[in-house]
């Protein structure tokens, strides 16, 4: 854990990036890749619908650092399906360069990329994307059996998943006799078989009733406390992005506004486009004691808080308590404190200068 | 102001076109009427008729006389798949020659019977079991069992080949977007409007009159739905199923035999079932090229005008007929429907217990026939026969009601049949062909209007413009006919869920009747002519007006009628103008199905003496004239291309408005 004070990334900044996106384009029409190869990478939204073409995603950069969960949201037609094609190359992006630890995933042969499809990577999709004429078992060992595993072993880790995401008992069961949620466990565990090293996430809980929706929520950060795994994840609510993320990449119009923690969109929303997301946030539990202290004036203190505590899990205490709460790093040593006004004006919903600074 | 700008804005090119229509068929009038001046205008001149039907005889006597070692080999190869169902199902294995020659037994038909039975309760519970082994029972106890197991042996060889072939063709069609649009799907078209009796000519001409000249007509004739029914399956598999064997890591040939064709397996059984029913019908119609089987015993009793024999022959088609759909079907709705979880057994009489006691069933039953002649041979003690029935049946209509036959079937002749007859016969063929591109250009644009003007002048310049017309005509009054009693009745079925419950059954069992059944009864009471030939065709064209209908009405979504029903609609109102105009794509796709179906069974017509195209293609066969037999198939099928791509053309231009 970082204790530098200007941070507001805690934890990942220092982990290597496992895949990257450098101006990747993705345009729709006809002659889509000269035209922006001859502009250099370079093209406003005017230039590429004056050409009769469709920009699905334009000019997207970002770094997704291992083992960080890694939202992109965006409303339908954002271009955020079309992005994580891109990275994946089930979409071959019109201009730029997606790079896997480094390598350049657009360059490689169609033998590597299998390879890798096999091993390294993983995914999620919104309706589930399993196959009518398998049951649970036959559907997970599916990746495993087109590797050519022989039966025994493809079976045993299948049955290793199928533990791990709680579907024991179903193993024989076809997937039209199981429930949204339980199809997609089938869907989770069945991209988990192989043990990817990337994990794609394709709005994998859109298409479940809420409060199903909320369960499988728990359930990915449960499972990713166990797995460590990079995650790529769309989505279009952003209460779940705020709930699962590291990061969120906020999209519109195939491009990316901001990418940042969920408090950093919150506290500094880059557009009104973004503010517009962030209003309805529940924000005391987004926003941490970091973010809303101020420098210590003298004044007796009722208790300690680490920096990176959100505001919702100390907010009855120093109410209760009436004074302000020191906010302390790893060492001990006060950085800062945090007064109950401010906390009562948080959650109040009356804003500040501070929370714009 | 701005609904009546808005309203009044699209009818000037409307009338625009009503203008040139009416200049049109001015023209066409005004030719017709100075015919003495320009007679080459309305016949076509006997001097200027391209002899293609030559070209082709003399193309089919080069491959014939060159390419003889080909088409012997392949009668070899494929007559040994087939004489081995055939013996098994029907004559009995021959080891050895004459006297001493050493005979296995055919199947016995216990237990056939006895299978059937079980396939029935195995893919659709004791309904559909009883169904089936009844219609086995029945074949057996009428003393049809041979022939029906004749016809049950081609069909058995042939469909799985069509399977096959379908497949793999609806594969490549599938992969290469430029194969489909300028290989597989004209000649889809065309294999499926040229009429059933012209694949027979040059089948008959390379391979002789055997079985195996039967079968490959046959799988000619099955193929395309198949072929149909692979593209469409493939191209319905969701996006995200095809991604995801991507993303698994599949290579090409796994992501297509794993996962895309399994995922579409509902589909392709449709088409699987749509094989089977045009193999047994063109089975049937094949036995004039050696099929042998339940059509050559229709065809025999049909020509010495036998009604009773033909009538039980044709009644055993229709058993075997319900019994093969019935069991496709269920086996297809089955496979809908998903499997259902059970327990995994090595053993291969676990996993398989119902092949297994069917192969049980078959073994024991035949054994027994070896010394219980009774399960080897249906006994003659306990077959019934119905002919006399019938006879006696038709005698009586014939004797008591005779005159109001007659005078229905003359009034008929006299005042619809003659003079419709008369115009179209006597229409300017470049009139037509002028007309027919007109409409072609307003629906569709240059293309078509090509299209189909050329093919309208390909029937005039080969010389068939006469009986082009008379096909023409007697298809058009069927069609016609066709529609007004199908209409109304899908529109009732659409409105009455408990009619819809009637008349389903019915039309179920009439679409899966081999075309040859319809012409039996019809000929007992109004001997041959072109009225027989009329009710015939209408009573098998009529299916899909009904079923297009009912269901273009009944796919309205609800939110719609619910909308219309909240603004105040009367339930007549909802109906006028919500749910016809947007059902009319579907009902006029059914019209178009009607026409096709009328004009395939008009040349099946030919048989019971109508004087058209038919005709033509009937004496070529019998006449082994290739040439003329071919070109004489082209001109029907190009009458049906034409209505098909018309209709089609305003049927997308209706959706396209619709959205």
């Amino acid at each position: 854990m970082t204790t530098e004070l200007g941070s507001t990334q805690p934890g990942t900044n220092d982990r290597p990036v496992k895949l990257a996106c450098r101006n990747v384009w993705k345009l729709f029409g006809a002659n889509a890749a000269s035209f922006i190869r001859e502009r250099d990478g370079k093209a406003s939204m005017a230039d590429v619908s004056a050409a009769g073409l469709v920009g699905a995603v334009r000019a997207v950069d970002l770094e997704i650092r291992q083992g960080e969960i890694f939202i992109i949201m965006g409303l339908s037609g954002s271009g955020k399906s079309t992005l994580v094609r891109c990275m994946s190359r089930l979409v071959e992006p019109s201009h730029g360069k997606v790079e896997f630890e480094g390598k350049d995933l657009l360059k490689i042969s169609d033998a590597a990329l299998i390879e890798l499809r096999r091993h390294r990577m993983g995914m999620v999709f919104q309706n589930f994307a399993l196959l009518p004429h398998l049951n649970v078992l036959d559907n997970i060992a599916f990746p495993l059996s087109i590797q050519g595993q022989d039966r025994a072993t493809r079976e045993a880790r299948a049955r290793e998943v199928i533990e791990l995401v709680g579907l024991r008992g179903r193993e024989h069961f076809y997937p039209r006799e199981l429930s949204g949620g339980q199809q997609q466990r089938v869907g989770i565990a069945r991209s988990l078989a192989t043990k990817p090293e990337i994990w794609f996430l394709d709005e994998p809980f859109s298409a479940l009733d809420p409060l199903i929706r909320r369960e499988m929520q728990d359930e990915l950060m449960r499972l990713q406390t166990m797995l460590h795994k990079t995650i790529v994840f769309i989505t279009h609510d952003f209460d779940e992005a705020i709930r699962l993320a590291d990061r969120i990449a906020i999209m519109k119009d195939g491009e990316i506004i901001q990418i940042g923690t969920p408090e950093e969109l919150v506290v500094n929303p880059a557009t009104d486009y973004v503010a517009e997301f962030t209003r309805d946030v529940d924000r005391a539990k987004v926003i941490s004691a970091r973010s809303l202290m101020r420098a210590c004036d003298g004044a007796e203190h009722g208790g300690t808080v680490s920096p990176d505590a959100k505001i919702a899990s100390f907010s009855a205490s120093i109410v209760s308590a009436g004074k302000p709460f020191a906010v302390v790093n790893g060492t001990g040593k006060p950085i800062g404190e945090v007064t109950p006004q401010a906390v009562i004006d948080l959650l109040a919903g009356i804003e500040h200068a501070r929370a714009h600074a | 102001m701005t609904v009546t700008a808005s309203a009044s804005e699209p009818r000037p090119p409307l009338q625009r076109w009503l203008l040139v229509w009416a200049a049109a068929l001015a023209a066409v009038l005004l030719v017709f009427l100075l015919q003495d001046s320009v007679p080459w205008a309305v016949d076509y001149p006997a001097s200027a008729v391209v002899p293609v039907a030559d070209w082709v005889s003399a193309l089919m006597g080069w491959i014939k006389s060159n390419l003889s070692w080909l088409t012997r080999s392949i009668t070899a190869v494929l007559g040994v798949p087939l004489d081995f169902a055939l013996n098994l199902l029907a004559k009995n294995f021959k080891i050895g020659h004459g006297a001493d020659a050493y005979i296995l037994p055919r199947l016995s038909w216990v237990g056939v019977c006895a299978v059937a039975f079980l396939a029935g309760h195995v893919v659709g519970g004791r309904k559909l079991s009883l169904l089936v082994g009844g219609c086995f029972l029945y074949i057996a106890l009428f003393g049809q069992w041979t022939s029906a197991m004749l016809t049950l042996a081609l069909i058995s060889i042939a469909v799985p080949f069509c399977i096959v072939t379908g497949l793999f063709a609806g594969i490549w069609a599938w992969r290469k977007p430029w194969a489909e649009r300028l290989i597989v799907s004209p000649a889809l078209d065309l294999m499926q409007t040229i009429p059933t009796f012209a694949y027979l000519i040059p089948m008959l001409l390379l391979f002789g009159n055997s079985p195996v000249s039967a079968m490959i007509a046959t799988a000619i004739f099955a193929t395309p739905p198949m072929v149909r029914a692979t593209m469409l399956g493939l191209t319905r598999v969701p996006l995200e199923i095809s991604e995801f064997s991507d993303m698994a890591g599949c290579t090409a040939r796994q992501k297509l035999w794993r996962v895309l064709l399994p995922s579409a397996r509902p589909t392709l059984m449709v088409g699987v079932n749509q094989v089977i029913m045009l193999a047994l019908n063109m089975v049937i119609i094949a036995s004039m090229i050696g099929a042998g089987g339940l059509g050559y015993d229709v065809l025999l009793a049909l020509r010495a005008l036998k009604v009773g024999e033909a009538m039980e022959a044709g009644l055993a088609i229709v058993a075997l007929a319900i019994a093969l759909d019935r069991l496709s079907q269920a086996i297809a709705h089955k496979q809908a429907k998903g499997h259902a979880h059970q327990a995994v057994s090595p053993s291969f009489w676990r996993r398989y217990p119902n092949l297994t006691l069917a192969i049980a069933i078959l073994a024991a039953t035949t054994l027994l026939g070896l010394f219980v002649p009774a399960f080897a041979a249906v006994p003659k003690a306990i077959t019934f026969t119905t002919a006399p029935l019938w006879k006696a049946a038709v005698n009586w209509v014939t004797i008591n009601f005779f005159d109001a036959i007659e005078a229905f079937r003359v009034a008929l002749i006299l005042n619809v049949l003659n003079p419709v007859r008369a115009f179209c016969e006597g229409f300017p063929w470049l009139g037509a062909v002028f007309l027919l591109g007109l409409a072609g250009y307003q629906l569709s644009g240059l293309r078509l209007a090509a299209l189909v003007a050329a093919l309208t002048a390909f029937c005039a310049i080969t010389g068939l413009w006469e009986k082009t017309m008379a096909t023409v005509y007697l298809c058009g009054i069927s069609a016609f006919i066709a529609c007004l009693i199908g209409i109304p009745i899908g529109l009732m079925a659409a409105r009455s869920d408990r009619f819809e419950k009637i008349v389903t059954p019915i039309i179920d069992t009439l679409q899966v009747l081999p075309s040859f059944c319809f012409i039996i009864p019809v000929v007992m009471l109004f001997r041959v002519g072109d009225v027989t030939a009329m009710i015939a065709t209408i009573a098998f064209a009529v299916v899909p007006a009904i079923r297009y209908t009912n269901h273009g009405i009944r796919q309205v979504p609800p939110a719609l009628i619910e909308a219309a029903k909240v603004s105040g609609c009367t339930p007549r109102q909802t109906f006028f103008r919500v749910q016809l105009p947007l059902a009319l794509p579907e009902i006029m796709l059914g019209v178009n199905q009607t026409i096709l179906m009328a004009l395939a069974m008009i040349i099946i017509c030919a048989m019971v003496g109508t004087r058209d195209l038919g005709q033509e293609v009937f004496i070529a066969l019998s006449k082994a004239d290739s040439g003329r037999g071919i070109v004489a198939g082209l001109a029907i099928a190009f009458i049906g291309i034409v209505a098909d791509r018309l209709f089609s053309a305003w049927t997308a231009k209706a959706r396209a408005r619709l959205g």
